[in-house]
């Protein structure tokens, strides 16, 4: 005698129970990000900047659009990592091929004296704001040719005005570089862009 | 197709050239190497691609090798039609490393050249494309030699 289709559970979605969605931005994080400002000139006019910190740098952190740009073996994990299964997309990471339109460069592979030169032209061609990840050990410190090595620059902070982010690797997995936007995305929220500069 | 033993291609180039093919060395390398005068690079190359029995129409590669007192210049060569393969080598004084160009043989002998010269600084004399291919065209020296002396930067970028 046959039981017949067996009855499915409706399957309940958790995410709402623990994420409830905010109505409304708490009140800690607006004191936080509230600020009055000193005009420049005169010093006697305040402007309120408000929340304008908050969303700016809100909108910047989820429009990381990175440079399509490998030149060694961690462009393999580059690619896998924008590809479905780890999807950097989620994080509001997309690739871009040229360096005009993108906000982050990842340097994914080994950098060296030669390439350094269009290195740097690349990064002068990125519109501010930007940032730098340093991906795997050749561009953190030369890695593996850090000895006996006339070609490689042993590291991209050698180059570059500022790295943000540091993932060791060789090369780093995919969940490793997350990571690493995850942090730089930790950052940009921590930045000032209005607001009483500390001087 | 009918492929030939190292041996037996040596002695069809000592019947061509004569004294113009020196040695076969076979020890310890695989392939043996026939080595020839850097003057009769050209010919050597042109019968051996060109000659029906050998037909080595693949240029594998083209080493450089640093003996200290002297440079060492390797082709390797391969026939698709006969599936045989030989070295041909020729030795060269360490303070003026000059050989004739292969390139109006093999064409792939361009790439392999300019990396020969760009690294050990082996001169391919009457090349099309005499240009380093791997590092700056302004670096100076050839690393892979023993006597280089690692420079202390490049560009202000310390090495």
């Amino acid at each position: 005698m046959s039981q017949g289709p067996a009855k499915r559970k409706p399957i309940k979605s958790n995410i709402f129970d623990v994420v409830p969605a905010p109505a409304e931005i708490p009140q800690n994080v607006l004191q936080k990000n509230f600020e009055r400002v000193r005009a420049c000139k005169g010093g006697e006019g305040i402007i309120e900047v408000g929340i304008a910190d908050l969303f700016i740098n809100w909108c910047r952190k989820n429009s990381l659009w990175y440079l399509y740009y490998a030149t060694a073996c961690c462009g393999i994990e580059l690619m896998q990592g924008g590809a479905s299964k780890y999807d950097f997309d989620r994080f509001g990471a997309v690739f871009r091929a040229t360096p005009r339109q993108a906000d982050m460069l990842m340097t994914a592979g080994t950098i060296t004296h030669k390439m350094a030169e269009r290195v740097q032209r690349i990064y002068a061609q990125m519109p501010e704001p930007k940032y730098v990840i340093a991906i795997g050990a050749c561009t953190i410190t030369g890695g593996p040719f850090y000895k006996d090595s006339y070609s490689v620059v042993k590291g991209v902070d050698l180059i570059l005005p500022k790295v943000d982010v540091y993932v060791p690797g060789c090369p780093p997995r995919p969940e490793a570089w997350i990571e690493g936007i995850r942090n730089l995305q930790n950052l940009i929220m921590k930045t000032k862009n209005y607001g009483l500069k500390k001087a | 197709m009918k492929t030939l033993s190292a041996q037996e291609i040596f002695e069809k180039l000592k019947g061509k050239f004569g004294d113009g093919v020196v040695s076969l060395q076979t020890e310890s390398v695989n392939p043996p190497f026939a080595v020839v005068p850097p003057g009769s690079i050209q010919e050597v190359c042109r019968f051996l691609k060109e000659d029906p029995d050998l037909l080595f129409d693949y240029l594998v590669c083209i080493s450089g090798v640093d003996h200290k007192d002297k440079f060492a210049v390797a082709y390797h060569v391969y026939s698709t039609e006969h599936r045989h393969r030989i070295g041909v080598k020729a030795m060269l004084p360490h303070d003026n490393p000059v050989i004739p160009t292969v390139d109006v043989v093999w064409k792939a002998a361009i790439y392999l050249e300019r990396e020969t010269y760009d690294l050990m600084g082996i001169v391919f004399e009457g090349s099309c494309d005499p240009n380093r291919i791997l590092l700056p065209d302004d670096w100076e020296g050839h690393p892979l030699r023993k006597d280089y002396i690692y420079p202390e930067q490049y560009h202000g970028i310390k090495i």
